[in-house]
């Protein structure tokens, strides 16, 4: 479904990604491991189209989409979920929702919307409260079913979990399992790197902007080196 | 004597209001103070001055005239003055404000070669019209300023909150990146917001032409600056700060030269920018934040 190959990416004179390379089947999920600084977020970045590489190929059902912008990448089917949340805090949670589906004519958008806030009654619940007012845990979840309004194709989440408290974790993940039994396909960043790998069916090990290891979710979970890099168990 | 000074004030309150909602929508959106608003209201004025003094045309003809006009010189001023800044990575965040200072200084000359310098009286068929209720005027003129006003800031703000255009805009406003990945095409909302702010302020112009009865080229200088203390006033990138703001601004004007001395008028905005600036600087209706826009 998605072919990243040979990505450069810079911001300014550093270069940030190294002929990064990655693929993503279609229906399943996909992670991307790693420390700080190793270039996940610039590789969710330059996939949705807020960063342009320098070189590489993006091709998105087989269409080349490389250097397209977010909003175009967006109507092609890719969202994005970016790290920090970067919910409306002016807007209430309902223009949260409803900005989600902007690019949206189809006639389902009503349906959706009630199908979402059944899914996240603590959003229906505050619907007109003001998206700034929600707590960390909260504007995730709006942020992810403003994503899942935008109906897409692709899903990419730049570390869902960060600095939420572990049962909301929990929910989190469980929320992702549920977007891909609905047929979206999921590439996910995480430094909560085993229970991202639980749910996940494949990964790859990003260290200093390049891909260093990939394989099978479970292939990894039991792979030494990952135990002791990401996992923080000694062999 | 208090009524009339009071329909004075909200008069003039009202075309402030207008002129300041130009400032903060590209304010809001751009993060920054377009210094060429004023001149582009200027203008306003005198494509209003040609088409009823000169012309002897009606004064709606005025206004679409005033709009079309304006809004083009907005697209102008975005296209070339504020578009290539914005793309052109590693430019100084004082640039476009720079560059806007640039273009202000460009249209009053251009507005002094074109119609000449001095006062251009500005004609409408009703400027002598009242209406007397009990011992209070009220003039005609000052009934379609303010109903004209008012009209404008209700259907701007119906248009924000309700419509898709306009939360697209405000989400625009709030975070460019965010917005551009729930599908808005940011570009083409900036570009909307410099045409929109700048056909406001060339309605304001026709209103503050037919308010004063007289147009110069001098005259965006010191509205547009009278257009950033309103913002400051009511909260930078706030529309209903900029609308209670112009009011405010506009009252108190009025009341100082009936009340107190007449030479303080225009000193007004401007003693209000330090209190507020040093009681409560983020403006009457803006929210205390550390977050740094982009």
């Amino acid at each position: 479904m998605l072919n990243v190959s040979g990505i450069n990416a810079f911001y300014g004179k550093i270069q940030v990604l190294k002929n990064v390379g990655l693929h993503v089947e279609e229906g399943s999920i996909v992670t991307i491991l790693g420390a700080n600084g190793a270039g996940k977020t610039t590789t969710m970045k330059t996939i949705s189209g807020l960063l342009k590489p320098k070189e590489g190929k993006i091709e998105f059902l087989g269409e080349d989409v490389t250097g397209l912008r977010p909003d175009q990448l967006l109507r092609k089917g890719i969202a994005l979920v970016p790290e920090g949340r970067q919910i409306l805090a002016g807007m209430t949670v309902m223009e949260n929702l409803e900005m989600g589906a902007y690019h949206r004519k189809d006639k389902e958008i009503e349906k959706d919307l009630e199908m979402v806030l059944a899914r996240f009654p603590i959003l229906k619940e505050r619907e007109k409260q003001l998206g700034g007012t929600l707590s960390g845990g909260q504007q995730q979840m709006l942020a992810i079913a403003r994503a899942i309004m935008s109906k897409p194709k692709l899903l990419l989440l730049d570390e869902p979990s960060m600095g939420l408290a572990p049962l909301v974790v929990a929910d989190i993940f469980n929320i992702i399992k549920e977007i891909r039994e609905t047929g979206t396909t999921v590439l996910l960043v995480e430094q909560n790197a085993r229970q991202a790998l639980k749910i996940s069916d494949f990964g790859y090990v990003l260290e200093t902007g390049k891909i260093v290891a990939e394989g099978s979710a479970a292939d990894l979970l039991t792979d030494s080196r990952i135990k002791e890099a990401y996992l923080g168990v000694k062999s | 004597m208090l009524i009339e000074q009071l329909i004075n004030g909200i008069t003039l309150g009202s075309i402030y209001a207008i002129v300041a909602l130009g400032f903060t929508l590209v304010f809001g959106v751009l993060g920054i103070v377009n210094m060429g608003h004023g001149e582009i209201f200027m203008f306003g004025a005198f494509i209003g001055v040609l088409v009823t003094t000169t012309f002897g045309l009606p004064l709606w003809l005025a206004f679409l005239a005033a709009i079309i006009v304006t809004a083009f010189m907005g697209y102008l001023l975005e296209r070339f003055a504020l578009r290539p800044l914005r793309n052109h990575q590693g430019s100084n965040h004082l640039a476009p404000l720079i560059s806007t200072i640039g273009v202000s200084i460009f249209l009053e000359n251009l507005s002094h070669h074109l119609f000449g310098p001095g006062n251009h009286p500005f004609r409408t068929p009703f400027a002598e019209m009242s209406i007397e209720i009990g011992s209070v005027t009220v003039y005609l003129v000052q009934i379609v300023i303010f109903v004209i006003s008012l009209i404008l800031m209700a259907a701007l703000s119906f248009w924000l909150g309700k419509t898709k255009a306009g939360k697209a805009l405000r989400a625009v406003a709030e975070n460019l990146e965010t917005a551009s990945l729930l599908g808005v095409d940011t570009k083409k909302y900036i570009t909307l917001t410099v045409i929109l702010a700048s056909a406001m302020g060339g309605i304001a112009g026709i209103l503050v032409g037919m308010a004063f009865n007289a147009v110069t080229p001098q005259m965006g200088l010191s509205m547009g600056l009278k257009g950033l203390a309103i913002i400051i006033l009511g909260g930078m990138g706030n529309v209903k700060g900029a609308m209670v703001g112009g009011l405010i601004l506009g009252l108190a004007e009025t009341f100082i030269v009936v009340y107190g001395d007449s030479g303080y008028r225009d000193a007004i905005a401007f003693i209000a920018i330090i209190v507020i600036l040093l009681v409560r600087p983020q403006g009457l209706f803006g929210q205390k934040t550390s977050d740094v826009r982009r």
